[in-house]
């Protein structure tokens, strides 16, 4: 199990040890989306917005 | 047996792709679309086939040309990603193929969208060519929401909304089914209910399991085939005069329907890219 701060409000974030890089999950405390920017070290940071073409 | 996996974020959908991947001892390159560029013309890359899983249409539709440009066989390819990315060509492709979809009129300037809204009757559906999870779709009922909306496209839309494409609207009452299809087989399907008109699973519609009777796995095989083939999830609407085809989807999102299908829809897919990696070498 990996550990870190949401980078929003600071409370602690446990990752699985399947995490990949680019990994959208969610702030348990605050529920802001996401994205894991890189695995070692270890950094979170706020997902990117929906886009206009984003989708199927 | 190498497979480049395109991607940006990595959503659910994406994370049992990986999952089935690795149980199947697959190598896997990662290409995230925000840190490759390419080199036209002089691109090699060292994979035997792409599955492209991006979250953004247009960098999905120019990768994929562009890695096929470079002698990459590509899961979609580009020419069904560059159909069921637009909806216009869509639908012209499921009327070459005799595939049944709602009426659809497509208009150029506000004058002739009243007309073929009105030839049509209201009420009837606005949408843009190019979107997805339902997003800036219109009902029109009548023709003051008519004029209002195509001006309103008009002067603050880019020029992409102004392509007017008009479908009659269908009384879903209340679900549409979404099915899943990969190469030749409809590996599975959902309802998605709503009591809103819009049933996209991304607008609030709950997922409820469906058979994938004669009739769904026909139109979806057939509405598959006539957008190219490939990996891909139908949109239908259950009418009177039978299943109508409403759209086709080329990066399919799935994660919902797993547990509700029974089926390991993501082994599905992944199964299909191997095998399209193995008949590169067949």
């Amino acid at each position: 199990m990996l550990k870190t701060e949401c980078p929003v409000c600071g409370a602690d974030v446990e990752l699985n040890d399947g995490t990949v890089k680019g990994e959208l999950l969610e702030c348990g405390e605050c529920g802001t989306e996401l994205e894991v920017i890189n695995l070692d070290p270890l950094s979170l940071a706020e997902a990117p917005k929906e886009e206009e073409d984003w989708g199927e | 047996m190498k497979i480049g996996f395109l991607h940006s974020l990595i959503r659910k959908d994406e994370k049992f792709l990986l999952e089935e991947f690795s149980k199947r001892n697959s190598e896997l390159e990662m290409i995230d679309d925000r840190t490759i560029f390419f080199r036209i013309g002089k691109d090699k890359f060292d994979i035997d086939v792409l599955v492209e899983r991006s979250i953004n249409h247009s960098r999905a539709l120019h990768a994929l040309r562009l890695f096929e440009s470079a002698g990459v066989k590509c899961v979609n390819t580009y020419n069904t990603a560059t159909i069921c990315g637009d909806k216009l060509l869509t639908s012209a492709a499921l009327a070459e193929h005799g595939v049944p979809q709602p009426e659809v009129r497509i208009a150029f300037t506000e004058e002739t969208a009243i007309k073929a809204i009105e030839e049509i009757g209201y009420p009837v559906v606005l949408k843009p060519a190019v979107g997805s999870w339902g997003r800036l779709l219109s009902k029109i009922n009548d023709r003051d929401s008519a004029e209002s909306i195509l001006e309103h496209k008009t002067v603050l839309g880019s020029y992409h909304h102004s392509i007017f494409y008009i479908q009659k609207y269908i009384d879903k009452k209340g679900r549409d089914i979404r099915s899943f299809v990969t190469g030749d087989e409809c590996i599975a399907a959902i309802y998605r209910n709503s009591s809103h008109w819009i049933t996209n699973t991304a607008r609030g519609g709950k997922a409820v399991k469906c058979e994938v009777t004669d009739e769904i796995a026909k139109i979806s095989i057939d509405a598959a085939k006539a957008v190219g083939g490939g990996v891909v999830a139908i949109d239908l609407f259950e009418t009177d005069e039978g299943l109508q085809v409403n759209e086709v989807n080329y990066t399919m999102e799935f994660k919902n329907s797993i547990d509700i299908t029974g089926v390991n829809i993501p082994g599905k897919i992944v199964d299909y890219v191997i095998k399209a990696a193995k008949e590169i070498y067949e």
